[in-house]
């Protein structure tokens, strides 16, 4: 949510000094974080709907979920099977992915079955779940890696399949072994777009873990969510909302950080 | 009065001495697919210790041949002979600049130009101190932390070239190296490279479709006609490499060997 940044936000530091109003890209994003909870505010107090709570009255109903410690048992609970079902769509999606961008009978093998998995409604396979895996944590780590693998596969196939030719070709005049080759420059290059699928991916991941808690067995978040809902607590439906988009941005934006990191360290300067 | 010497084409059935020629090629034939007919039974020799231009207008084959020679593409038919010995891959004896630089976007100046060493296991240290020496041989002296997106095209180019330096290959393959450099600076680089060359005794064989760039930085020129290629003739300027570059560029031998290259290819434009 806050981790990326915008070119428009470049060209506003950049512009500094020359324009009247002086603004750091800081300040520009604090705008229009508080512009939004502002418009919640007051869209609450209209009211657009007897279900619809404020910011504030949201807020307070997070800190008393906080402080009774309901949101980390709540936490707890949804993290099991969601960090099991994308740490295992993680490492075997990028492993199928890699697999089938270097190798045409793995693509041939892979492909039917991720393509169709991304183009199907999951929500209507989950009661198939329920039937083969009951309603335990098995169910809910299958929903997520259901939901978050086809797009890291896809992703992290397109990718390596897309590997500039020139770099490889450069790689073989120097005398690069095809292991070589692919470690130092196929991967590396297509780091970027493996790296939007895994974000994609723990996104999906997210969708996955909330489906299962709403439609298999209400536990973790999916429960604070849905019993909230039945007993018209609007605030702390919204505050259970509220933190998993929030806690799913954080996640994505560590991703995003670690990929400059370790893999595209030139992305730090100069863009 | 034209000096130029021309050369009979070199007969396929003539052994060659691999002390004079580091490189030859005999019937050479490629074919991309079954219908797209781009080298027609090419023979050649390049000299140790010279640079030679492969000269043509665009679909002539030129690069195809050099990609041939550097073991990237396979022939149809024909060999490529390195100091003797007939090769199908590439190799440590052939380093390989490319038209449109070919660095890693990820890594920094030092590891692109330590790459070529890098394949082939030399130890960190010794490949760093070693890319150090040839960044500065090519003017590059800090900017070894840079990126390659940080630099001019020119100097990206620079960076291709200390690579193909650094692995200290006998023969530099060169693809266009300077068709995405701009003017000003193309001409510096072909001064420096002239330069740098006479100190480091490589063969060279350089692709190039400019003329003037041809006849300004060769020993020998081969003028391919297009497609399928086959060798149209063999031109060796005679210039004065001593004098200054701007009295080679205003040479009548220089001027005159560019116009006569010029009335052979525009034959093909035809």
């Amino acid at each position: 949510m806050t981790t990326t940044t915008s070119p428009g936000v470049v060209s506003a530091e950049s512009s500094e000094g020359t324009a009247g109003l002086k603004l750091s890209g800081l300040q520009l994003r604090l705008i229009s974080i508080v512009g939004f909870f502002l418009a919640w505010e007051i869209s609450g107090h209209v009211p657009i709907s007897p279900a619809f709570p404020t910011f504030s009255g949201t807020m307070m109903a997070m800190f008393e979920m906080i402080f009774d410690g309901s949101l980390f048992l709540a936490y707890f609970e949804t993290l099991k099977p969601l960090l099991l079902g994308v740490g295992i769509s993680a490492f075997f999606g990028v492993t199928i992915g890699v697999s089938m961008g270097l190798n045409k009978k793995s693509r041939w093998l892979w492909e039917p079955i991720f393509v169709v998995l991304q183009a199907s409604p999951v929500a209507a396979l989950i009661p198939l779940i329920t039937y083969a895996y009951g309603i335990g944590i098995t169910a809910k780590t299958v929903a997520v890696i259901i939901l978050a693998s086809p797009i890291i596969v896809l992703n992290t196939y397109k990718a390596v399949g897309n590997a500039s030719p020139v770099l490889v070709q450069m790689s073989r005049a120097f005398q690069g072994t095809r292991m070589q080759e692919i470690w130092k420059v196929i991967i590396p290059n297509a780091a970027p777009v493996i790296f939007a699928g895994l974000r994609l991916g723990v996104a999906a991941g997210f969708i996955g873990v909330i489906l299962a808690e709403l439609l298999i067995t209400p536990t973790g978040i999916g429960d604070i969510i849905s019993y909230n809902r039945s007993i018209a607590k609007y605030p702390h439906m919204y505050a259970a909302v509220l933190s998993i988009i929030v806690f799913s941005a954080v996640m994505v934006g560590m991703l995003e950080k670690a990929e400059v990191k370790y893999f595209r360290p030139e992305k730090k300067r100069g863009q | 009065m034209n000096k130029a010497i021309h050369m009979s084409l070199p007969d396929a059935t003539t052994p060659t001495d691999p002390s004079a020629n580091i490189v030859s090629v005999r019937g050479i034939t490629k074919f991309y697919g079954s219908d797209v007919h781009a080298l027609e039974d090419v023979n050649l020799d390049f000299p140790t210790g010279q640079m030679t231009t492969l000269l043509g207008p665009s679909g002539c084959g030129k690069t195809t041949l050099l990609k041939i020679i550097a073991g990237l593409l396979e022939t149809t038919s024909g060999e490529v002979m390195v100091k003797g010995k007939a090769v199908t891959s590439p190799g440590p004896e052939r380093a390989f600049v490319f038209q449109d630089f070919a660095l890693l976007p990820w890594a920094t100046v030092t590891r692109n130009v330590a790459f070529g060493l890098e394949l082939t296991g030399v130890p960190l240290k010794e490949r760093e101190a070693k890319a150090k020496s040839y960044i500065d041989k090519v003017g590059l002296s800090g900017f070894e932390d840079k990126y390659p997106h940080e630099l001019s095209g020119g100097m990206r180019q620079r960076v291709g070239l200390a690579r193909a330096l650094a692995v200290d290959a006998d023969v530099l393959l060169m693809d266009e190296p300077f068709s995405a450099v701009d003017e000003q600076n193309r001409r510096k680089f072909q001064e420096d490279l002239l330069h740098l060359l006479s100190v480091e005794n490589k063969t060279v064989i350089f692709v190039t479709h400019s003329i003037e760039e041809a006849v300004y930085v060769s020993d020998q020129i081969v003028l391919l006609s297009p497609r399928p290629g086959r060798i149209h003739s063999i031109i060796r300027p005679e210039l004065d490499r001593s004098s200054s570059p701007d009295d080679i560029r205003r040479d009548k031998v220089y001027l005159d060997t560019v116009e006569e290259i010029w009335g052979n290819i525009r034959e093909y434009l035809d």
